[in-house]
């Protein structure tokens, strides 16, 4: 049992070491949505446990501490990782009739494989180098992912990404560095402990190795003015692929944010957390703006994934109780529902063929459970009351009023407005209005690649109305946010 | 006109030993010594190379008819497998374990399970850097 932590990794794992043997198309299949099923149980039972007898961390090969590598779960990053490895289900799911056999021939299951674990373990890991390898583990699957198939837009746009990624990639070493240098250890706990004693007057290298890290962070989150990668590197995958960038490797970035700015670096949060704010609010700003002026059903999305960064961040940044477990809330909200909003998006994209706006319309004639399931999700988005994205939000505003962000607090409310407004205008373009005839109508297997948006927008809707059942949990992993001190016993068990 | 490059085909046929064998000294020294996995398989893959550079990539297939890429994939698996193995015993994963045993020449031989994860290692680099220089060398 003392391993319980490691097979969320272990799991994708071998099974991606498996995949790679195994030719036969069906084979492949069935082993990864089986071991992904697998995944998901184990991470659902770690978030039990989490509950019952608090954080788990796990010194990897039997080494104390600060010395060795350590895995550490607590309720938030067991709460990631189960979403993620949901999402990778039902994203695998939606791929087995949409991604194409040459696709599948070439590795792709098994390179999925490696993405989820890539993400599992930089949500688990307690150590920052070992976070940098896991980052670079899921960043190689995505290079593969974006990449496979080969089509013009897809070798233009990796090559983007491949270039600001080894870029941000190279700046993250530095940092570490840099941090390495100055504390001397690189276990997160260590760290955290280390910099608590540091004396006030001597944290000026500190603040900037903290703004360096925001810096890495941000490249591999899309915050502004670090997102000019983000919109043309999503628009070239192929659906699926584009669900799961969409809902995983972003949010990645921003729980690294999360996660060192609260456990981290908390010595000088005036100059830093002041920072955060401000940069979330432009994100939430360029991403409305980007949202709004689009006519293209990806584009619309990908810019909705801006504006969801910048309000958590700026829930990070106010540092008060509510506004970081409103961050949680919103993180988990928005990871299920932008997988959703993407799939769903797929759907109407295989069925008329073109992903602009201006030549699709009536859908919701032939296709009533497709809209209005975009309907729900749209709503939920936006945080309309009982729905899923509602709660998140109305605690990061309460938070951002607690500490006085006026400001910023309004640009939260009114970018929901804009936010609306733009997945409406799919809405309202693409489902009413008379139907047109498309080639691809006959062909588009609707009923089977909706299952998994279905199940998907189930449980964001399930979220959203059980908040009292998963508060618990969230202002349980909002406690290791809130107060490092638990977290860095749990790890050095002092 | 066809080259006659005799010279360089002897002399490849005695080097690629002397560098295979090098590469076996250096993957087994690293724990006491500089060397290991990755600097041994880079080394026998320096040795195939010098082969293709040699032969053509036919003839190098037909010496060693290896599929590259299950290479780095029975890499992976070991390299997982070993590390795997300390969860049968209960133990934090990675754990590696270490006996004393007793071989017909060598005699008394401490025997460490790192040397099964480096193997993996060995593997890995061996089937990654062939297959790199493999699908460069066929594609047009």
């Amino acid at each position: 049992m003392t391993n319980l932590l490691i097979y969320p990794l272990l799991i994708p794992l071998l099974t991606a070491i498996l995949l790679i043997f195994f030719k036969n198309i069906y084979w492949q299949r069935t082993i990864s949505i089986i071991s992904t099923a697998l995944t998901s149980i184990t991470a659902g039972s770690l978030i039990y446990v989490n509950y019952t007898t608090g954080i788990q961390s796990l010194n990897l090969s039997n080494w104390e501490a600060p010395f060795g590598i350590t895995l550490v779960s607590d309720m938030l990053s067991a709460l990631l990782v189960t979403a993620s490895s949901l999402i990778t289900l039902l994203c695998l799911l939606y791929s087995f009739r949409s991604i194409g056999e040459p696709r599948e021939k070439y590795y792709y299951y098994s390179v999925m494989q490696f993405l989820l674990l890539g993400v599992n373990g930089a949500f688990t890991t307690g150590d920052i180098f070992n976070l940098f390898v896991f980052f670079e583990v899921m960043l190689m699957s995505s290079y593969v992912l974006i990449v496979l198939g080969g089509t013009k837009i897809q070798l233009r746009e990796s090559l983007k990404y491949l270039l600001v990624n080894v870029l941000s990639s190279a700046l993250f070493v530095i940092a570490v560095a840099y941090l390495y240098s100055v504390v001397g250890t690189l276990n997160m706990a260590h760290l955290s402990a280390r910099i608590a004693e540091i004396p006030t007057e001597q944290t000026g290298i500190l603040t900037v190795i903290a703004v360096l890290f925001l810096i890495v962070f941000g490249l591999k989150g899309a915050i502004f003015p670090l997102f000019f990668w983000l919109p043309g590197s999503y628009y070239a995958p192929p659906i699926p692929v584009l669900a799961m960038f969409g809902a995983l490797l972003t949010k990645v970035g921003v729980y690294s944010i999360m996660r060192t700015y609260t456990l981290i670096f908390n010595h000088d949060q005036i100059y830093t957390h002041s920072l955060l704010g401000l940069l979330a609010l432009l994100t939430i700003t360029i991403g409305v703006i980007g949202a709004i002026a689009y006519s293209d059903l990806k584009k619309i999305i990908i810019y909705n994934i801006m504006v969801a960064i910048g309000v958590i961040l700026f829930g990070v940044s106010t540092m008060s109780e509510s506004g970081l477990t409103g961050s949680i809330f919103y993180l988990l909200h928005d990871m299920i529902i932008k997988a959703a909003l993407f799939l769903l998006v797929g759907v109407m994209i295989t069925i008329t063929g073109t992903s602009n706006l201006r030549n699709i319309s009536g859908l919701i004639h032939k296709y009533p459970l497709l809209a209005w399931t975009f309907f729900i999700t749209a709503l939920s988005l936006a945080g309309i009351p009982p729905l899923s994205g509602f709660i998140g939000k109305i605690l990061i505003v309460q938070g951002g009023f607690e500490e006085g962000e006026l400001v910023g607090s309004l640009v939260v409310i009114f970018s929901s407005l804009f936010v609306l407004f733009s997945v409406m205008k799919i809405f309202i373009n693409g489902f009413w209005g008379t139907p047109k005839a498309w080639d691809h109508e006959e062909k588009a297997p609707v009923k089977f690649l909706l299952i998994p948006c279905i199940v998907l927008v189930t449980i964001a809707v399930l979220y959203g109305f059980g908040a009292d059942v998963t508060e618990p949990f969230i202002s349980k992993a909002a406690e290791s946010l809130i107060n490092p001190s638990v977290y860095v016993d749990a790890v050095l068990k002092e | 006109m066809k080259n006659n490059d005799v010279i360089l085909q002897v002399t490849t046929k005695v080097i690629v030993f002397i560098i295979v064998l090098f590469s076996i000294y250096i993957f087994f020294a690293g724990h006491y010594t500089p060397g290991g996995g990755f600097i041994g398989g880079l080394m026998t893959s320096g040795a195939i190379v010098l082969l293709l550079l040699t032969y053509d990539i036919k003839t190098v297939a037909e010496m060693l008819p290896l599929d590259y890429k299950l290479v780095a994939a029975a890499g992976l698996f070991i390299a997982a497998a070993t590390s795997t193995g300390a969860l049968l015993f209960d133990l934090p994963f990675l754990t590696h374990g270490y006996w004393e045993i007793w071989l017909p020449i060598l005699g008394e031989t401490g025997l460490h399970t790192a040397v099964f994860f480096d193997t993996g290692v060995y593997l890995v680099v061996v089937g990654v850097t062939l297959t790199i220089i493999q699908t460069i060398g066929v594609s047009e």
